[in-house]
């Protein structure tokens, strides 16, 4: 016999109904906390990602991470521009951590004494509290941990609100990341069939705004406080100077260029903590893409560019079909080439001519 | 003026206050091409303060303690904030940076538009033309010669160990309640009236820059004093019609950085006169009269 409540969860498991299932999670007392098994994770530098189960083992835990806020002059062109860059551990973006719904994250956040800034982190995953932001302000020399119930699946951004002004400064300085929360038993295409990954990377868009003297080339400045009052200038106008991934220019093309092969398939994490972006990977496409980043909601099918809004990320699963260098761009193309947004996958393996061929080489026009 | 209504501190203030702007001019001579300042003279008070920076015991927040100061020598202090018109002799010698400040604000407005950096520049500059000493004062200097203008920390927040959202909500609450409309065009000095020691402006629209870091303190469970503290120097407080912490690079007040409140209308200054040798004697003397 099949109750009514059975049947609503049966139907959840299979078809498009899987958005539909809502994140139940009980209420779990302090004393069952600490029950709980503990994992502590190293965070690895984008474009990669610490190592990870797609479908969890075991019930809830607690994933324990800790980043060192770092501020630091970073070069983000080849022309050598210095950004006073304000960098979880260290990178443009903070590092992708990864959990699965119903975990816990347990975030210790380290402002060293050698910074100069207070920082925070507003995890938009989280519930509560300005997302963590108010219950993380640190100074230089001050440490933090915080604890929040991932109960929500998806990707996420984070990053660092220390209130007012100082809010998109630090964010366009380069204080975002992102955060995936799966699902327990993995990701599900738009049928409800359970889909994987061989590889992900995770790329975190930044708009940086730098001032330019009377000549017109780009200043630097000796501290970030320095530069304050001139970025704020520039950042009231809207048009950003560099549009990267990954902290810089070319930070994934040439020797950095992401490598995968054909047949494998990808999950492309994209976040852009500020300002709308629009990827499109020139070749190829999304197969799958939660455009807003949250598995709960069926993924769009065979995508040619898809939209992630400011303050989002979203996430694009593709299986490469052909071998070649792809382009992967935000396609506002002046963005792409003249500011700087574009990365390159490099992608071994056997052409297929079903899908491509050059029937005839360029020539002269033929004339009758 | 009513933003002071809900500021009702326990302010035991006995001060006698001296103008001795002119007479030390008379003293000094005028050996320096700038105009020194009208200035006042505190010569005793206490009152009861809460200490700056943010408090912690177990973790959570505390309201800021409340400590009873003696003034333990003469305090000698502009009676105006500095003028813009000060300031701009300062730009012009080129060592102060400009002040950002781009509207029309009238010719003997105070200075507004500073960081805390710009006012430690122009109070260099400033003994080096006068020949004096002068600094920003102390946060707990600026709440002795504020006297009952003084604000402080906002009352009426709640810290519930069990329920972070508390403070938050009757934080926000207190803001609203004080109705506090933003006011930003800077007025001619002295337009925000005269305290009862003859101090003119404290707590109208530009808040003013101190020589006291933020200091997050955690006090001990056992309530036997402090645990341990850090300081961040790179943010310092100000103070007017409520305290406000930021960065000492910003000269905007919209920047934030008050725990509570609308962000600060303005950023200004005044400063204190320390006095060495002979110079203290002499007022020492004025304080015997
Ligand atoms: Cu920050």
């Amino acid at each position: 016999m099949i109750t009514r409540r059975e049947a609503l969860f049966g139907a959840a498991i299979g078809a498009a109904a899987v958005a539909a299932l809502p994140a139940f999670s009980a209420t779990v007392t302090k004393a069952d906390i600490r029950g709980l098994a503990r994992e502590k994770i190293a965070l690895v530098a984008p474009p990669f990602v610490h190592p990870h189960d797609q479908v969890a083992k075991g019930g809830p835990k607690i994933v324990e991470f800790t980043i060192t806020i770092e501020e630091k002059p970073l070069v983000i062109d080849a022309d050598g521009t210095t950004l006073n860059a304000m960098t979880y551990n260290g990178s443009i973006p903070g590092p992708l951590m990864v959990v699965h719904q119903d975990d816990y994250l347990e975030l210790t956040l380290i402002n060293p004494d050698t910074n100069s800034l207070a920082h925070n982190i507003d995890f938009h995953a989280a519930t509560g509290g300005l997302g963590g932001g108010g219950l993380t302000l640190i100074n230089p020399g001050e440490q933090v941990t915080l604890r929040f119930k991932a109960t929500r699946t998806g990707t996420f951004v984070y990053h660092c609100a220390p209130g007012g002004a100082m809010i998109p400064w630090h964010v366009v300085s380069g204080m975002s990341g992102a955060i995936m929360v799966l699902p327990r038993d993995g990701l599900r295409n738009d049928r409800g069939e359970p889909v994987k990954y061989d590889k992900i990377f995770y790329i975190g868009e930044s708009d940086f705004y730098i001032p330019r003297d009377e000549k017109g080339n780009f200043k630097s400045y000796e501290s970030a406080g320095d530069g304050y009052d001139d970025i704020v200038k520039v950042m009231r106008g809207l048009i950003p100077t560099h549009v990267v991934f990954n902290g810089k220019v070319g930070s994934l093309t040439g020797d950095n260029a992401m490598k995968a092969k054909v047949g494998e398939t990808v999950l492309i994490v994209h976040s852009q903590a500020n300002r709308d972006t629009r990827p499109h990977l020139i070749g190829g496409h999304g197969d799958y893409v939660w455009e807003q980043g949250k598995f709960a909601n069926p993924p769009a099918k065979d995508l040619e560019t898809w939209f992630i809004r400011g303050g989002s990320a979203g996430s694009a699963l593709y299986t490469f079909l052909q071998p070649g260098i792809y382009a992967y761009v935000n396609h506002n193309l002046i963005e792409a080439v003249e500011l700087g947004a574009t990365a390159h996958f490099m992608v071994e393996g056997q052409w297929n001519d079903d899908l491509m061929t050059q029937v005839e080489a360029p020539k002269p026009i033929a004339t009758n | 003026m009513s933003p002071f209504i809900l500021k009702v501190l326990p302010v035991a203030l006995a001060a006698a206050a001296v103008p001795v702007g002119l007479s030390l001019q008379a003293v000094f001579g005028d050996r320096q091409p700038h105009p020194v300042a009208m200035t006042v003279v505190l010569l005793s008070g206490s009152i009861i303060y809460p200490t700056p920076g943010e408090f912690l015991k177990e973790g959570r927040p505390q309201g800021n303690p409340r400590i009873e100061r003696q003034l333990s020598r003469p305090l000698e202090i502009m009676a105006y904030q500095v003028g813009a018109a000060d300031y701009a002799d300062c730009v012009s010698a080129g060592v102060c940076q400009p002040a950002q400040e781009t509207r029309a604000i009238p010719s003997n407005a105070p200075v507004t538009g500073v960081s805390y950096l710009d006012a430690n520049a122009y109070a260099r500059w400033y003994s080096q033309v006068t020949g004096g000493q002068w600094r920003l004062p102390s946060d707990e200097e600026w709440a002795f010669a504020a006297a009952e203008r003084f604000a402080g920390e906002f009352e009426g927040v709640e810290n519930d160990a069990n329920n972070p959202a508390r403070r938050w909500l009757t934080s926000y609450k207190a803001e609203v309640d004080l109705n506090r409309k933003p006011d930003p065009m800077p007025k001619s000095r002295g337009s925000f009236g005269f305290n009862s020691l003859g101090l003119a402006d404290f707590s109208g629209n530009v808040w003013e820059w101190t020589s006291t870091c933020y200091v997050r303190t955690t006090l001990a469970a056992d309530g036997s004093g402090v645990a341990s503290s850090v300081d961040n120097c790179g943010v310092h407080v100000l103070e007017g019609l409520h305290r406000a912490y930021m960065s000492n690079f910003v000269s905007d007040g919209k920047s934030g950085g008050c725990a509570v409140g609308t962000p600060p209308d303005n950023l200004g200054f005044r400063l204190v006169r320390d006095h060495s040798g002979w110079a203290s004697r002499i007022l020492g003397w004025l304080g015997i009269v």
